[in-house]
């Protein structure tokens, strides 16, 4: 299981971004920058899913997560079948268009409920755009999130809630067996990621769930619990400054 | 003879903001369904092509069950529709696109838009944008369409028919080859009205079983299809 060795890594860059947000709070004088503060809460409302640790991204719109009907990045593949998203936020923060990158700080759980800050700073938030991706790790190469969000609709204090579907990363068949899944309905020895791309099409689509064992898929380790319907998640986005 | 004058001057210079142009781009964004041929119309606030909870009409029912556009492409000609019929020409395949403009020109009153095709591999299932009223603001404008079911044919999931009012569903040759053959038919009835699909359930029995549909290919979650929409 990949989420504990990946939970150590993820606290000391959390604790890092939380020691960092006060000096953000006021305006650059120098520079007329300002700095533009958001608060993102994700429920997860699947039964049998826990999402990986949240992306978020704050972006324009020259950069995006992914191209549906086009190939998955390799960060974003890594993401998709092992719920690392240290790889794609890595390579999201070095693309000139992304304003800011942050990672939850754990997986969120069925029914639970994550609060993950976000802030960018502009001369206005004009073309400010927001994408959160998650691995629901019970899948093969599944993804959660939501795409491209309007932030300069925002005033301060406003809030908006968005649903959220699921994508299939189109990088690994959907087996769901045991050795293949990450999640902890498997057996918790999958390999997550690997380079290897065997599903139907080497490209990004809607995911059409999952079939499960109790659903006849003789390679299944998945049982009906962790089915699901859209929308997955709702995303509440407030802008706090 | 003023008046006369004001009449030819709006004429000669009619409102250009009165008349629409856009793209409608269409998106097959499921792991393993086909869209038929696609219907896209801009038409009149009075003209539907369906309501959801009501009985499809014959139209609707020939598109559903076996992807023949001619019924809602004479009604909405006979509508003064404006109408890109098959952009695609032919099947979507998953993960394709396919773009068209329209332009209705004179047409002021054509302010909805409406996209239907029949998705593969169903019995009468289809995806559907249901009158929408086209954004007058020049912009991109994305859509989301779910499944709907017409009603009219019973999801026995078997290969049949290309005829409407058979059972069974039209196998194209991008088909043949992934569905099963050989099933006994899942059990199902004329459900009698549109409604969002209960999607497939298929099986993974290749030779055998309920259903030719593959539970691995051919099963989905709403939305079927992602529509953008360009405004000029």
């Amino acid at each position: 299981m990949v989420f504990p060795r990946y939970m150590l890594l993820v606290l000391p860059l959390a604790a890092l971004v939380a020691g960092c947000g006060s000096d953000n709070d006021d305006n650059d004088p120098l520079t007329g920058a300002r700095s533009f503060r958001y608060q993102v809460t994700i429920t997860n409302l699947s039964a049998g899913q826990p999402f990986s640790p949240a992306a978020v991204v704050i972006h324009r719109s020259q950069w995006q997560a992914f191209t549906l009907g086009n190939g998955a990045s390799v960060e974003l593949e890594r993401l998709a079948e092992s719920g690392d998203n240290e790889a794609f936020l890595a390579e999201a923060g070095a693309d000139a268009s992304v304003l800011a990158t942050e990672t939850g700080m754990g997986l969120i759980l069925p029914g639970a409920t994550a609060e993950i800050p976000a802030s960018a700073s502009g001369s206005s938030d004009s073309g400010f755009l927001l994408t959160w991706m998650s691995m629901p790790v019970n899948t093969n190469d599944g993804l959660v999130g939501i795409r491209g969000i309007d932030l300069s609709e925002l005033s301060t204090g406003d809030t908006r809630t968005y649903l959220a579907i699921t994508y299939d990363a189109g990088t690994e068949a959907n087996s769901e067996s045991a050795d293949t899944v990450p999640g902890p309905a498997a057996s918790g020895l999958a390999e997550g990621f690997n380079a290897a791309r065997d599903d139907i099409r080497d490209a990004v689509y809607i995911h059409p769930g999952v079939v499960t064992l109790d659903d006849g898929l003789d390679t299944s380790t998945l049982e009906g619990i962790q089915r699901w319907h859209n929308p997955i998640a709702r995303v509440r986005i407030e802008r706090v400054q | 003879m003023k008046r006369l004058i004001l009449s030819l001057a709006f004429a000669a210079f009619p409102f250009p903001a009165l008349a629409a142009e856009f793209d409608v781009e269409i998106h097959n964004p499921t792991r393993g369904l086909y869209f038929t041929p696609l219907l896209v119309a801009a038409h009149a606030e009075s003209v539907t092509l369906f309501e959801s909870g009501e009985a499809a009409s014959s139209n609707l029912r020939a598109m559903a069950e076996v992807g023949d556009l001619s019924g809602l492409t004479n009604f909405l000609n006979a509508a003064g529709a404006n109408i890109a019929e098959n952009p695609a020409s032919g099947l979507l395949a998953p993960g394709e696109s396919t773009v068209t403009t329209i332009n209705t020109g004179s047409a002021v009153a054509n302010t909805q838009l409406s996209v239907v095709a029949m998705l593969l591999p169903t019995n009468d299932g289809f995806l559907a944008l249901n009158s929408l009223t086209v954004p007058t603001e020049p912009g991109t404008y994305t859509y989301t369409l779910d499944a709907y079911d017409a009603g009219t044919e019973a999801n026995n999931e078997l290969r049949g028919s290309e005829s409407v009012g058979q059972p069974g569903m039209p196998v194209p040759a991008e088909l043949d080859s992934e569905l099963g053959t050989n099933g006994t038919g899942a059990a199902s009835t004329v459900e009698g009205y549109v409604h969002i699909h209960r999607g497939n359930l298929g099986d993974t029995n290749l030779s055998g079983g309920p259903s030719d549909i593959v539970s691995t290919l051919h099963r989905w979650l709403n939305p079927v299809a992602l529509v953008t929409v360009t405004v000029k």
